[in-house]
């Protein structure tokens, strides 16, 4: 039993509790919150296993971003607080799914790697990272951005607010396909509600 | 450093992630789950690269790590998204609402 091993079973005891609040919270935000210790207790378990550059990735991606974008999913969809309403009654079917997976899975690991030990801790540094994406994974790490860029867009168009939808009523600001075409002048007495006359081509539609 | 203790932070991370995938009824919950699982896979692709192969040239555990942590964020905002037209064409994010293309 090393420093290691010490440092590490106690960041994995925060991330493992953390993570079982996640999905056993009552309340959504402080489940969203708990992911957001999830995720930075693996982010200590990535520098305690010497990946450095992995660790600040992780910090900067998921706590920064992907956390709190899950609490603007939470916030923007108005989630109800109670436990009825999170819980389905599949809650012994999930137990059993998972402690046997849990089972099945952890005695594998034990028979496989149960006495192996690490002499040395050490991982690539960040340099050589660099090294190698630009270098033997320059093709895919251009394809993940084209993905990127994808997803952003696909993300923006599914998530864009369209007519009929909820939201205020924007009839009278709207300028429809074949309309008198607007001019500045016009433009300033059109109704400036909280949302902007829409340009629609109507075609689309 | 034993390798056992990673692998099983690992894997109990990814049946948590299980467990909230079937037991939970909120979307966003539900994706939440999802990550937990994407995330907890990492764990052990750096376990193998650091511990059984300390020092060595290729770096294909981290690399995969890192392309797995820009996938997971890439599927998070599309499934957001996913979500926030769910519930603005049927005002719930519940899933056991949503079964318009049961039989």
């Amino acid at each position: 039993m090393t420093g290691y091993d010490i440092v590490f079973i106690l960041v994995a005891l925060l991330t493992a509790g953390s993570a079982v609040l996640t999905v056993t919270s009552k309340n959504l935000f402080h489940a969203a919150l708990f992911l957001a210790v999830t995720l930075a207790g693996i982010a200590g378990v990535f520098l305690v296993l010497r990946a450095d550059f992995l660790a600040l990735v992780q910090l900067v991606v998921y706590v920064g971003s992907v956390a709190v974008l899950f609490l603007f999913g939470l916030m923007l969809t108005r989630a109800p607080i109670g436990r009825e309403a999170l819980d389905g009654q599949n809650r012994g079917l999930a137990l059993v799914v998972s402690g046997t997976l849990f089972v099945v899975l952890s005695s594998l690991i034990v028979s496989s790697f149960g006495g192996e030990r690490a002499a040395e801790v050490a991982g690539p540094g960040i340099e050589v990272i660099g090294i190698a994406i630009f270098a033997d994974w320059v093709l895919p790490f251009e394809l993940l951005s084209m993905m990127l860029l994808a997803a952003l867009i696909g993300a923006i168009l599914l998530a864009r607010r369209e007519d009929g939808e909820s939201g205020e009523p924007d009839d009278e600001g709207r300028i429809e396909f074949g309309d008198e075409p607007s001019t500045e002048a016009g433009a300033h007495e059109l109704p400036r509600g909280d949302s902007q006359p829409e340009l629609t081509s109507g075609g689309d539609r | 450093m034993s390798l056992i203790g990673p692998l099983l932070l690992a894997t109990f991370l990814f049946c948590v992630g299980v467990y909230g995938l079937i037991a939970r009824r909120n979307a966003v919950l539900v994706l939440i789950s999802v990550e937990l699982m994407l995330v907890s896979v990492n764990i052990n692709l750096v376990a193998f690269q650091n511990l059984l192969f300390p020092g060595a040239e290729a770096v294909h555990g981290q690399m995969f790590a890192l392309f797995i942590i820009a996938v997971a964020a890439a599927e998070a905002g599309v499934g957001l998204a996913i979500i926030f037209n769910l519930f603005r064409n049927r005002a719930t994010v519940n899933v056991d609402d949503v079964d318009l293309m049961r039989w």
